[in-house]
């Protein structure tokens, strides 16, 4: 096939299909395992210095929000990121743990463009940006799931997109249509935020999906968090409820709230005073460094976060939650 | 404000909102789109099928979304899933419309909103694409929603993330977006503007009340192009206004 376009960004984490393969049939255990463990233990133990690492969903909606703290809280550096992010990976970017990043969007939505993230880039603090939109990335992550070295689409084509990523435009062999290959992208380490796990890993989310179903398969190690740890008798009621089964997952972390200030779908709402505290204090680097002094540093762990929020907040959420109505 | 009187943005998105055709699929940007899309399916467009790229598809917009993933994206929705289902809805010509925001836009329609200035040395970091450039490559027919001004109307964006007409006609076809895509209207803080069938630069279509065709100029980066006829948009009606304040954006977070 021959390439019409190359995009000039690195490819920050190249593929090697048939080494994923191997790892998923040497590294990653069968067996129903208790995989519950604190959130120190599944950051020590799995997340490390110059891992390629992504969250899901993102910032404001069902995001691993307390283990994203626990990175920082244990200094990880030198972070290659992907994706799109609010508050999870401002906070990174604010303790300068991020070395690179395939960016789709980092903004702090309805409060508009984020401080941290133009102190991290403008200052070349962040060495690199190679630039997806959300589908691409997305679908990055579904190629590696599927096993295949790049997925074909039209996203991209014509634009500074293509030409700042790592994309090829070839012709399509069979049609002759251009069409941007996007090369698989398979993650050393994944957290995902769940509703209902058990402690083999099983899991299940309520609303939306986001990109949950791709990055769980397309990653080598993948730490869940979970608002709830239920019995296996319950997923096996209801195995069409599982989006993750257990031996994509290597640790099981108890997480209740474990998204706020952002929300769970039908579970609690978004602590709208919490998200703009972030949003105010990320302003400077001197804010910025006070909230992960206050929320993070001086923490010892989310439980501890739990207490300073207080139960009387945590309620306000939960009467805020989505609920099931026609 | 007294009665009758309104704010420029309160004016913007009643515009855009007119511009939403009942019982069309309609792809959500976050911030602006997302009000007007609201009033729409409140006054005009009650069979809006609104998409959320992180998966939400038809929701009753009863409250108004801070985010394009949070629960009020499929509020009794007639589905949730993720975001290759609705991205791929998208790819495979399901998605009638687009409503998207920007930071810069040039004649062409082509939106920024990655970096200002060069990309590996920015002045200002943006956001990035997030679900832009999709929206802008897949949707049959895509309206930018925008502040009116030079430095947001230029002549060239900085960085092109989402595709207009990329460099005029044919353009889009060369490069490869599917064919019969591509922008259709811009509604900003002073006018509605379309594009000249010939030329794919933007036109000036309709003024806001009480806005001049000079102010118009003096505040775009670029050279529109005039039609014979302009038009004239109506201002905001008391029910529109209502809505808008009392329901949609309770706790002004854009009115």
């Amino acid at each position: 096939m021959q390439i019409l376009e190359s995009g000039i960004g690195e490819m920050i984490q190249p593929y090697d299909l048939d080494e994923f393969r191997e790892w998923n049939r040497t590294k990653k255990s069968r067996k129903l395992t208790d995989k519950r463990m604190s959130e120190q233990e599944a950051i020590a133990q799995f997340v490390y210095d110059g891992c390629y690492i992504g969250t899901e969903l993102y910032g404001t909606v069902r995001c691993p929000m307390s283990l994203a703290r626990e990175v920082v809280r244990q200094g990880r550096k030198d972070l290659r990121v992907c994706g799109q992010g609010v508050l999870e990976l401002d906070l990174w970017l604010a303790a300068g743990m991020i070395k690179k990043l395939d960016i789709t969007y980092i903004g702090l939505e309805v409060y508009g463009t984020t401080a941290a993230l133009r102190r991290a880039v403008e200052s070349g603090q962040v060495e690199t940006c190679v630039e997806w939109s959300n589908a691409s990335i997305s679908w990055r992550m579904k190629a590696a799931a599927m096993g295949v070295p790049f997925l074909p689409t039209r996203s991209m084509l014509g634009t500074d997109m293509l030409k700042y990523s790592a994309a090829k435009v070839v012709a399509d062999p069979f049609t002759g249509i251009k069409v941007a290959l996007l090369p698989a992208l398979i993650l050393d380490v994944a957290i995902i935020h769940v509703h209902r796990a058990d402690k083999h890993g099983n899991c299940q989310i309520e609303g939306i999906s986001g990109f949950a179903l791709e990055m769980s398969r397309a990653c080598k190690r993948l730490i869940i968090s979970t608002e709830e740890i239920i019995p296996t008798d319950e997923i096996r009621k209801y195995p069409d409820q599982t989006m993750i089964p257990y031996y994509l997952v290597d640790a099981v972390v108890h997480a209740p709230f474990g998204s706020h200030p952002g929300e769970m779908a039908y579970v609690y709402g978004r602590d709208e005073p919490g998200i703009k505290e972030w949003v105010e204090t990320s302003k400077t680097d001197e804010g910025a460094r006070e909230y992960l002094d206050k929320f993070i540093y001086n923490l010892k762990d989310h439980n501890e976060y739990l207490e300073l929020i207080g139960d009387k907040r945590m309620k306000e959420c939960v009467k805020l939650r989505e609920r099931r109505v026609a | 404000m007294n009665a009758g009187e309104y704010s420029k943005t309160e004016l913007m998105i009643c515009v855009a909102s007119r511009l939403f055709e009942d019982g069309t699929t309609c792809f959500i940007g976050t911030g602006i789109p997302m009000l007007a899309a609201m009033l729409a399916s409140k006054t005009t467009a009650p069979n809006l099928v609104p998409v959320f790229e992180f998966g939400g598809t038809g929701a009753i917009l009863e409250e108004l979304p801070l985010a394009v993933g949070e629960a009020r994206t499929f509020h009794k929705g007639i589905s949730a899933l993720g975001i290759c289902d609705t991205m791929e809805t998208a790819q495979r010509g399901f998605i009638d419309y687009g409503f998207l925001g920007g930071a810069q836009i040039d004649p062409y329609g082509n939106l920024n909103s990655v970096t200002i200035g060069d990309h590996d040395h920015p002045k200002a970091r943006l956001p990035g694409s997030g679900g832009g450039n999709d929206v802008g490559t897949h949707c049959w027919q895509t309206i930018a929603i925008m502040q009116h001004d030079a430095r947001r109307f230029v002549p060239k964006v900085d960085f092109l993330t989402t595709p207009g007409f990329l460099t005029g006609p044919g353009a889009r076809d060369a490069a490869g977006l599917p064919p019969g895509t591509g922008p259709i209207a811009v509604v900003s803080t002073l006018a509605l503007m379309d594009y000249d069938p010939t030329s794919c630069r933007m036109r000036l279509k309709a003024l806001h009340p009480g806005v001049t065709v000079e102010e118009v100029t003096a505040n775009t980066g670029f050279e529109l192009v005039m039609p014979e006829k302009i038009g004239l948009n109506e201002p905001p009606s008391k029910e529109e206004l209502h809505l808008l304040r009392d329901e949609i954006d309770r706790d002004r977070f854009y009115i």
